[in-house]
């Protein structure tokens, strides 16, 4: 496959070291539901991958599999070096202190106002934080996001748009070394779409961040993305930059470009 | 099929208890939130319990009286009022109007939270959510509702004391006084325990039916809408059992 010779994922050369993440052979199904199977990726140090797929081809059991919130059937995942299935539930609290994850429906907490979400992450990995401490980071990221008027408000008090920057600096208020995004742009207007791509192009410079986003917005894949790999049928079918990938005419990389 | 289906949801609601058993004593220890449940599941059902007390000795004991009136016992109405009060109506009442505010709440609640990935936002937040949202709430339940079946018995019978008054005068004391005459350690203190399984039920069911949920917005109302049903019911069956394990254990009503 002209795509596959191109670059595939799991046969990359590894930079000793480098790798942030690493999965292998990674396998999950959903009863006869093969969502998962023989996926392959390596991501480096500061790299921003996205991953490419269509609705239902298994993106967010992905990005759940490696945050450990899914079991794979088979397969590694390697965060910093540990394999995330094998971690007990104090080893995985270590490694999610070191990831952000940002949820497709944002996941802000109704019953808290702004800046109790974001003291949330905050309050639970780092118990020995004094209250003055959290405030200057709690007002830190929601500088980041541009929404520190927000603090005390609710976020059924909040615009689409706005739930999900404070949902990024919910993310960012532990200052992960690398952030997954599950679907940043789903169910937002272009102009806002456009704005969130653009405030997590510019945390990832600021904070050099690795960055793993999920998605089919191909705004978000050309603007956000060092590489991208292609999801299909379960695996990791193709994977170069925005624009090898734009030129590619294998049909099954083509359909997402067209 | 359906006899399938209750199966399966039986063993899994026993699953689920059997998960919150092996959790709750073990450390991180939620104090500061089950505090938090205790005000919002106790103190918040409050007003809504002690006004369905109050109305419930109220018309008891308006319904009683002619009866008793007929029979000639018209004296002995604080003392039945107090005995159906402490033992039975008291804590199924109150249960059950706990079951309908707390139950669909925390149905509601948690199943929201699990269809907009708010528990799964918890666990990447170093949270482990059994632990924060469903054991502190079934112990606050567990905990609550006994004090306010108390709270609610002293009401009801305040309220059935104005129901005597309405058509003859007994003074507050006397009336307390016969009730209490009438009553024993035998008559309360089953009705005390099992109030305490009522509540662990309601918090469970409520979880249970929450934490569980799925089909996004739909299954939300489902859970909130089976957690009252399903705990309502189960109320009435820890009732009778209770009433069979107080009989067996010699708890019997004073001859």
């Amino acid at each position: 496959m002209i795509a596959e010779k191109e670059h595939i994922a799991g046969k990359e050369t590894p930079s000793p070291g480098g790798n942030v993440l690493v999965i292998r052979n990674l396998f999950k199904s959903f009863g006869n539901n093969h969502v998962l199977a023989d996926f392959n990726l390596e991501i480096q140090k500061g790299e921003s991958v996205v991953v490419l797929g269509k609705s239902g081809s298994g993106k967010s059991v992905l990005i759940k599999c490696i945050i450990g919130l899914l079991e794979p059937d088979k397969g590694s995942i390697e965060m910093f070096g540990k394999n995330i299935p094998d971690l007990d539930e104090q080893e995985l609290d270590e490694i999610r202190a070191k990831v952000g994850f940002l949820f497709q429906s944002n996941a802000l907490y109704d019953s808290m106002t702004i800046r109790e979400n974001l003291e949330f992450p905050l309050r639970r990995h780092w118990i020995e934080v004094s209250q003055d401490e959290v405030n200057t980071m709690v007002m830190e990221a929601l500088e980041d996001v541009g929404l520190e008027h927000t603090v005390d408000m609710m976020p059924a008090e909040l615009s689409g748009g706005m739930r999900k920057r404070i949902a990024l600096a919910r993310t960012l208020i532990l200052k992960p070394e690398i952030i997954l995004y599950d679907e940043p742009t789903t169910g937002l207007d272009p102009m806002t779409a456009k704005g969130i791509i653009e405030l997590i192009v510019e945390i990832q410079k600021k904070y050099n961040t690795t960055s793993l986003v999920i998605s089919h917005d191909m705004n978000c894949v050309r603007m956000a993305s060092d590489r991208v790999v292609i999801l299909v049928d379960g695996r990791c079918y193709a994977s170069g930059t925005f624009d090898s990938l734009l030129k590619n005419p294998d049909p099954n990389v083509k359909q997402f470009f067209e | 099929m359906k006899v399938k289906l209750f199966l399966t949801e039986a063993g899994e609601l026993s699953r689920f208890t059997g998960r919150f058993f092996k959790q709750w004593f073990r450390p991180r220890y939620e104090i500061a939130e089950l505090m938090r449940q205790c005000y919002v599941i106790g103190y918040n059902s409050l007003p809504l319990v002690g006004l369905t007390a109050f109305i419930m000795g109220l018309v008891l004991t308006m319904q009683l009286r002619p009866s008793m009136v007929d029979y000639g016992v018209e004296s002995q109405l604080p003392a039945i009022v107090g005995i159906a009060i402490i033992r039975e109506i008291g804590p199924v009442i109150t249960a059950l109007i706990f079951a309908g505010k707390i139950g669909s709440s925390i149905g509601a609640e948690l199943g929201s939270m699990k269809v907009t990935e708010q528990i799964d936002a918890m666990e990447v937040s170093g949270t482990n959510p059994f632990k924060y949202l469903v054991v502190t709430r079934v112990l606050a339940a567990t905990l609550m509702l006994p004090v306010l079946v108390l709270l609610g018995d002293a009401i009801s019978l305040y309220g059935s004391w104005l129901g005597v008054n309405i058509r003859s005068t007994t003074s507050f004391s006397l009336f307390w006084t016969q009730v209490i005459d009438n009553l024993s350690f035998s008559d309360v203190l089953p009705a005390f325990i099992k109030s305490y399984f009522f509540g662990f039920a309601v918090g469970i069911i409520g979880c249970y039916k929450g934490y569980t949920s799925s089909k996004g917005t739909e299954g939300v109302g489902r859970s909130a809408n089976s957690a009252v049903v399903v705990s309502s019911v189960v109320i009435f069956v820890i009732d009778l059992l209770a009433v069979q394990v107080a009989d067996a254990l010699g708890f019997k009503l004073k001859t």
